[in-house]
């Protein structure tokens, strides 16, 4: 049963989690982070079968964080979830902290693949997938990319061998921001049109409101009844979602706030818990 | 004449018998698996054979996931697509979080022949053993191509195993003792050391028979573990015989040379000559044109431990 106002309290706690490391850390991705929030909590909050007393459990859901920048969107999911103390991600980045500035499988309880150089999460998502068929389990992979991100060619790569391997227990969400470091995606590098393109892979393609958690629930719902073929969720975000003086700003991509914007967006948000 | 085979050839054969013993064991294929020799795993085990298409990066990528995911992968393609055209997805996705994958890589070295320079890999090794902690294999002929797959299926972690078209003579008998990081000394010599890897094994056995007749005494040790290398037979080797010659059919930049070098200029410095591509391109022509027109023959071996050996008088 999705309870809408846990999953909320949950996406912004995250994002208070997210800010606080990321200025603790003195650099970091608030941007990217902030966007997927809502889509990680409806996951980790819904969704997905996971235990923390049991990170290795043989029938959990699998998530991979194909856009390893916004690694503190998934430590505070993680955090939030019980997988470790949420004062533990606050030594982010820093000399010794398990909390690499990108997500590492072999560090951090809960991170199922190592990621960070885009596109390759993706290609690890379709051989978790797989696997997922050899061994007959029930379970789903899920990944999420970002819409810039798709500009690698090995993202199309997985794409098709995920159509043509039938992948029905994979589910992409799509981080669709609009914005990439240099600018907008547009200006960079054209990625659209999405939907046509993963439709012409032979993927379900959905499109929702990637800060509507019914919407976001509602689309993963609709996901487990795919058949033979890989699901993606276009997900429309906006960049720093929650922090009005980032939101949509390129420039919040790959920096820190200081103290100052630091007060004011954990104002914003809420501030302390 | 000794018996021949090609390395990649025991390769597709081991295979299909690790594929009965191991039940966890899946492979991989980028459109090559008739000339990399998996495609008869593919035959005997269709569920756990997955040919990704010409898509080298993805299939390395799912290779890791599949490992995540507690299988053992063995993914194949030719050296050049797989050492090269994947190699940061090998680095980032397989090494760093030290995934069960191992890269099977065929059609290594000049040998490949007529297909020319695009597909003949010559910095693999190179590029292959710069990654923190991948093992590294180079087997010499098809005896030991198969211990060295067993014992990479059988390790725990990445590894690259390095694997040839062309047709090489057996040097090695059935019941041959093989062990990762371990040397091994084919013929004892006091004068100097030929270190040889792969398919150049066969070369140092005959420069070290032609060196004879010159009566000078050569050692030759085969080196089919490039890393973790075995330091102390090389070691050995520099005190006992005081010069050492390295042969591959590799770049000699940051190939075996390089690595044997970086163990003795260290702990043993001794006079070196290193026989390899001289940083170069190959092209097309057959394996033993090649071989002979970039200096890769059992007689530049030979002519390296002379040359080394008036040095050292």
């Amino acid at each position: 049963m999705l309870n809408v106002d846990s999953v909320a309290q949950a996406a912004r706690n995250m994002r208070i989690d997210i800010i606080k490391a990321i200025s603790a850390a003195g650099s970091g991705h608030p941007g990217g982070s902030l966007s997927a929030a809502d889509v990680i909590a409806t996951l980790y909050f819904y969704k997905m079968k996971v235990d923390p007393k049991n990170p290795q459990m043989e029938e959990r859901d699998r998530f991979v964080l194909s856009k390893g920048h916004a690694a503190p969107a998934l430590y505070a999911a993680l955090a939030e979830k019980g997988f470790f103390e949420r004062e533990e991600m606050y030594s982010l980045r820093k000399l010794g902290s398990i909390f690499q500035g990108h997500p590492d499988m072999k560090k951090v309880p809960g991170v199922e693949m190592s990621t960070g150089s885009l596109g390759q999460g993706f290609s690890a998502s379709v051989g978790m997938a797989l696997a997922g068929k050899l061994d007959h389990r029930k379970s789903k992979v899920y990944v999420l990319l970002g819409d810039g991100e798709i500009q690698e060619g090995i993202v199309w790569e997985a794409a098709m061998s995920a159509a043509h391997y039938k992948l029905d227990n994979l589910v992409a969400i799509l981080d669709n921001n609009g914005l990439q470091i240099d600018g907008r995606n547009d200006d960079v590098m054209t990625v659209e049109p999405i939907y046509e393109k993963f439709e012409s892979f032979g993927w379900d393609v959905m499109q929702v409101d990637g800060h509507d958690i019914e919407a976001i629930a509602e689309a993963l719902d609709q996901a487990d009844e795919a058949q033979e073929r890989p699901t993606i969720i276009i997900a429309h975000t906006v960049k720093g979602k929650g922090v009005s003086f980032m939101e949509d700003e390129a420039g919040w991509h790959g920096k820190a706030p200081n103290q100052e914007e630091t007060e004011k967006a954990l104002a914003e948000l809420g501030g302390e818990r | 004449m000794a018996e021949k085979m090609a390395t990649r050839q025991a390769y597709g054969e081991v295979l299909v018998e690790l594929g009965a013993k191991r039940k966890d064991l899946v492979v991989m294929d980028a459109d090559l698996s008739k000339s990399t020799m998996t495609a008869n795993f593919g035959k005997t085990y269709p569920e756990r054979f997955f040919n990704m298409g010409i898509a080298e990066q993805n299939m390395y990528g799912a290779a890791a996931g599949l490992a995540a995911s507690g299988k053992v992968v063995v993914a194949s393609t030719f050296a050049m697509f797989a050492a090269g055209r994947a190699f940061e997805i090998i680095r980032n996705s397989i090494c760093y979080p030290k995934l069960n994958v191992k890269i099977c890589a065929t059609h290594a070295g000049i040998t490949v022949g007529e297909d020319g320079a695009s597909h003949q890999a010559v910095e693999d090794i190179s590029l292959m053993r710069s990654i923190p902690g991948m093992t590294v294999l180079n087997p010499s002929d098809g005896t030991s191509a198969r211990k060295a797959v067993e014992a990479a299926v059988e390790m725990d972690g990445p590894c690259y195993v390095r694997l040839g078209r062309a047709a090489v003579p057996v040097i090695y008998p059935e019941d041959m003792q093989y062990q990762i990081g371990k040397g091994i000394l084919l013929r004892d010599g006091k004068d100097v050391t030929i270190v040889a890897t792969g398919i150049m094994v066969n070369e140092a056995l005959k420069a070290a028979e032609a060196l004879k007749e010159k009566g000078v005494s050569a050692r030759v040790i085969d080196i089919h573990t490039i890393k973790p290398i075995d330091r102390e037979i090389l070691i050995r080797a520099a005190k006992e015989t005081g010069g050492i010659v390295t042969a591959e059919e590799h770049s000699v930049i940051g190939g075996l040379g390089s690595a044997v070098a970086e163990v003795l200029c260290q702990e043993a410095p001794v006079k070196m000559r290193m026989v390899g591509l001289k940083d170069t391109f190959g092209e097309s022509g057959k394996p033993d044109q090649l071989m002979e027109k970039y200096e890769i023959t059992w007689e530049n071996i030979r002519q390296a431990c002379l040359s080394l050996l008036s040095l050292l008088k």
